[in-house]
């Protein structure tokens, strides 16, 4: 599923006031965010911090892989698309094949629809537009309190 | 009391940046993002821009003294530049990076040229006027409220 931009600041402040007992939920979720950008990490790991959530980051998929393999389970991976060494695509796919079954969620400078698609089916569950927003955090954390 | 003359004149340069085009809405995200706890969160995200997308500056300085050009190479550089870019709302630069991606993709050498030194100075005039609203914002002191609205 290919979600679209956020919503305005003022929406992303209500979603952000309205997820206090999202926030009470959402301790326990480990977080990996997967991108080569340290701006977007950081932004990502605050965004994050507002929700009560501490993430691991880490600066290309081939990390984020090993990571894995070596037995560390993450409840919700942020996916970065372009990257060196290992993209988000290639990663994903390795993530699945491993059997990992995290709420993987892309986000992508915007692409072609067809790169975008190619992305999804690589095995994430939604596929977001960078920056990531309050709002999409929102989102996405009500997601995965559903999954978990 | 003197606080306030500097930051009505802090609300003023923060506003014209918005009414210029300098920034969009992106930077509203960050200052959302900075509270008590994070103090200086914006300008340390802006800081980590300007140095990690020196870099990317640089490698398109040298992609583009190759010749012929390997446009492949340059649009994936500017990709990067133009996503760093959006997350601080650099909106004017942003849009110079779509521009430069379109001449890449319909081969215009001549065109990515241009583009990009209009990038640099959309960049470096941004860079400015950053530079001097922070300074300001560091002058005038903490505000009241949590974060700076948009008037």
């Amino acid at each position: 599923m290919v979600l679209g931009k956020g919503a305005s600041s003022s929406l992303s402040r209500k979603m952000v006031d309205g997820a206090e007992d999202m926030v009470s939920n959402c301790n326990d979720f480990t977080v990996l965010v997967v991108d080569d950008d340290p701006v977007i990490r950081k932004l990502h790991d605050m965004h994050l911090k507002k929700f009560g959530l501490s993430a691991q980051v880490v600066e290309n998929g081939k990390t984020a892989v090993d990571l894995c393999h070596f037995g560390a389970t993450f409840n919700l991976i942020l996916m970065d698309k372009e990257m060196p060494i290992m993209d988000g695509v290639e990663a994903t796919k390795e993530l699945r094949a491993m059997g990992v079954n995290s709420l993987i969620v892309g986000v992508t400078s915007r692409d072609s629809q067809y790169e975008t698609q190619a992305f999804m089916e690589a095995g994430l569950d939604f596929c977001f537009e960078k920056p990531l927003t309050a709002d999409k955090i929102s989102f996405i954390l009500q997601e995965l309190n559903k999954k978990n | 009391m003197e606080r306030n003359p500097m930051r009505r004149q802090l609300a003023i340069m923060r506003q014209s940046l918005f009414d210029q085009g300098y920034l969009d809405e992106q930077f509203i995200q960050l200052e959302e993002l900075q509270d008590d706890a994070n103090p200086n969160f914006v300008e340390e995200v802006v800081i980590l821009y300007y140095r990690d997308s020196a870099r990317i500056i640089l490698n398109l300085e040298q992609a583009l003294e190759r010749k012929p050009f390997d446009f492949n190479k340059l649009d994936g550089l500017m990709h990067q530049f133009k996503g760093s870019s959006s997350s601080i709302g650099a909106k004017k630069v942003k849009a110079e990076c779509t521009l430069f991606r379109e001449y890449c993709k319909s081969g215009n050498g001549e065109g990515c040229t241009r583009a990009f030194q209009q990038l640099k100075r959309e960049y470096a005039t941004l860079k400015r006027k950053l530079e001097a609203y922070f300074q300001l914002a560091r002058q005038a002191g903490p505000a009241e409220t949590a974060c700076c609205r948009k008037e």
